[in-house]
């Protein structure tokens, strides 16, 4: 059996395109559907029992989910940023990634959402922080711009759904499409506008706690340093994930989907973000090691508790930082696709690791002379229902893969 | 967080922030009508043309 025989599969897969077999669609399908399945489980039980089902506590308010949350978050700026680069900037060759740049982006901002979801607690109240808007936190702008985002990436999504062989049929359809690409410029802005603000008021969280001065930061105006160190990092790695992820595609689709050239274009200007970052980061570091020094706070208490010893510093800066900005500015390096998708990846987990520190590490530090330093890992539900939003990203990527026009180099390189 | 159950309070920030989230969903709103009606329109002319 093969998707031609299958008369309501072959009907709305794009045109000129060669896809797996359905029933091969459906088997991978129904196997993300087992461990998907177990995060559902997980979420129900946060949500029927309350956060005690997990390793949560008055220690560790900020776990596995809040790192991951900022995690995703700086992994979706590839939407943006390769958004602002293709509209508004104007780099053409662009155009053939901006629509996956879209739904990794989608499915990224839909899992921060939905791992906040779970993370509240109690979802039926997590209109509260909408009503009640305290406007001097920063975790409300992040909320609110948040959401608003999200509500732009489904708009970018729209276009893409309307031009599904079938539904692109209907008249009204298929002009709603084409005209919302001539917004889209104006939609990308705004996209920008509001990633800008929220990638750097979640690095503003952690900035301005002066209680903990692992954390702590000066700034300019309102805005701490790690306001503007979070927004860099974000565009830095957000095109390394697009890149990794559709590398991944086009190995599990076994073709070609999207020409080198673009590839290269996002890896150049992500190695060069990625070089700055590096640079203002280690100076941030040496400044806030002598300023905390000062006040007290000196280096080796940040490092005295295990398992965050001296490796954390030097795998965040040197291995997941300057080995990835150094093969990602070699153009020599950047041709050959094995270290390219290795610097992805060191990039992709630094940023991760990044988040966690910040996040997790600098609360965790004790800041009294009466306190202690308590561990903390995940337990199986942490887990279960943050990867359940990978789970439900893949399901999502292999249907608007199957049935959407995503790659529009996908027939030139591929001829059947 | 609606205009019509806001908490007015003088304070400029309150301000910057709610008329910056309404400035944005004005935008998207409007750009969403502007595509659906320009599309409907583009129907209405298609078919009229095609009746001439």
């Amino acid at each position: 059996m093969n998707s031609a025989s299958v008369p309501f599969d072959s009907a709305v897969i794009p045109q000129g395109v060669k896809r797996c077999q359905f029933k091969w669609f459906l088997f991978w399908i129904a196997v993300l559907h087992g461990p998907l399945l177990v995060g559902v489980i997980a979420a129900i039980m946060c949500w029927g029992l309350a956060l005690n089902v997990t390793y949560l506590n008055n220690n560790y308010p900020f776990g596995l989910w809040i790192a991951a949350d900022l995690g995703v978050i700086a992994l979706g700026g590839g939407a943006f940023f390769t958004g602002f680069l293709r509209y508004i900037v104007k780099i053409d060759d662009l155009k053939n990634i901006v629509n996956y740049a879209v739904v990794i982006g989608v499915m990224c901002y839909a899992s921060a959402l939905g791992i906040l979801g779970v993370d509240i607690g109690q979802p039926l109240r997590g209109w509260f922080i909408f009503w009640h808007a305290n406007v001097h936190s920063m975790l409300t702008e992040v909320a609110f711009c948040i959401t608003c985002y999200f509500m732009v990436l489904c708009i970018e999504y729209l276009p893409l759904l309307l031009e599904n062989r079938q539904v692109n049929k209907l008249g009204f359809f298929h002009g709603m499409a084409h005209h919302l690409h001539e917004a889209m410029p104006t939609i990308a802005a705004v996209g920008v506008f509001l990633s800008f603000f929220h990638q750097g008021s979640l690095g503003g969280v952690p900035g301005v706690l002066y209680g903990r001065p692992f954390a702590y930061r000066e700034g300019f105006l309102v805005w701490p340093w790690t306001f503007f160190l979070f927004i860099l990092s974000a565009i830095a790695c957000g095109p390394c994930f697009t890149i990794l992820i559709t590398w991944i595609t086009e190995k599990c689709a076994r073709k070609r989907l999207v020409k080198r050239n673009v590839i290269d274009i996002l890896a150049r200007i992500s190695g060069r973000l990625l070089a700055v970052y590096v640079i203002l980061k280690t100076l941030d570091t040496v400044y806030w090691i002598s300023v905390a020094g000062k006040a007290g706070a000196p280096l080796g208490s940040f490092y005295a508790n295990q398992p965050y010893g001296y490796w954390v510093l030097i795998t965040e800066l040197g291995i997941l930082g300057v080995i990835p900005a150094i093969i990602l500015l070699s153009a020599k390096a950047r041709q050959n696709e094995n270290v390219l998708i290795i610097a992805c990846i060191l990039n992709c987990a630094g940023i991760f690791m990044n988040r966690w520190i910040m996040t997790v590490q600098s609360l965790a530090v004790p800041v009294m002379s009466f306190d202690k330093f308590i561990s903390y890992h995940p337990n199986w539900v942490e887990f279960a229902s943050t990867l359940m939003f990978v789970w439900v990203g893949a399901i999502v990527i292999m249907l608007s893969y199957r049935y959407l026009p995503i790659f529009p180099q996908e027939k030139e390189l591929n001829p059947s | 967080m609606f205009p019509f159950a806001f908490e007015w309070v003088p304070e400029a920030t309150r301000y910057v922030f709610m008329g910056s989230l309404y400035a944005v969903l004005i935008t998207l709103v409007i750009i969403l009508h502007y595509c659906a009606i320009r599309a409907f329109l583009d129907l209405i002319c298609k078919k009229k043309e095609h009746n001439h």
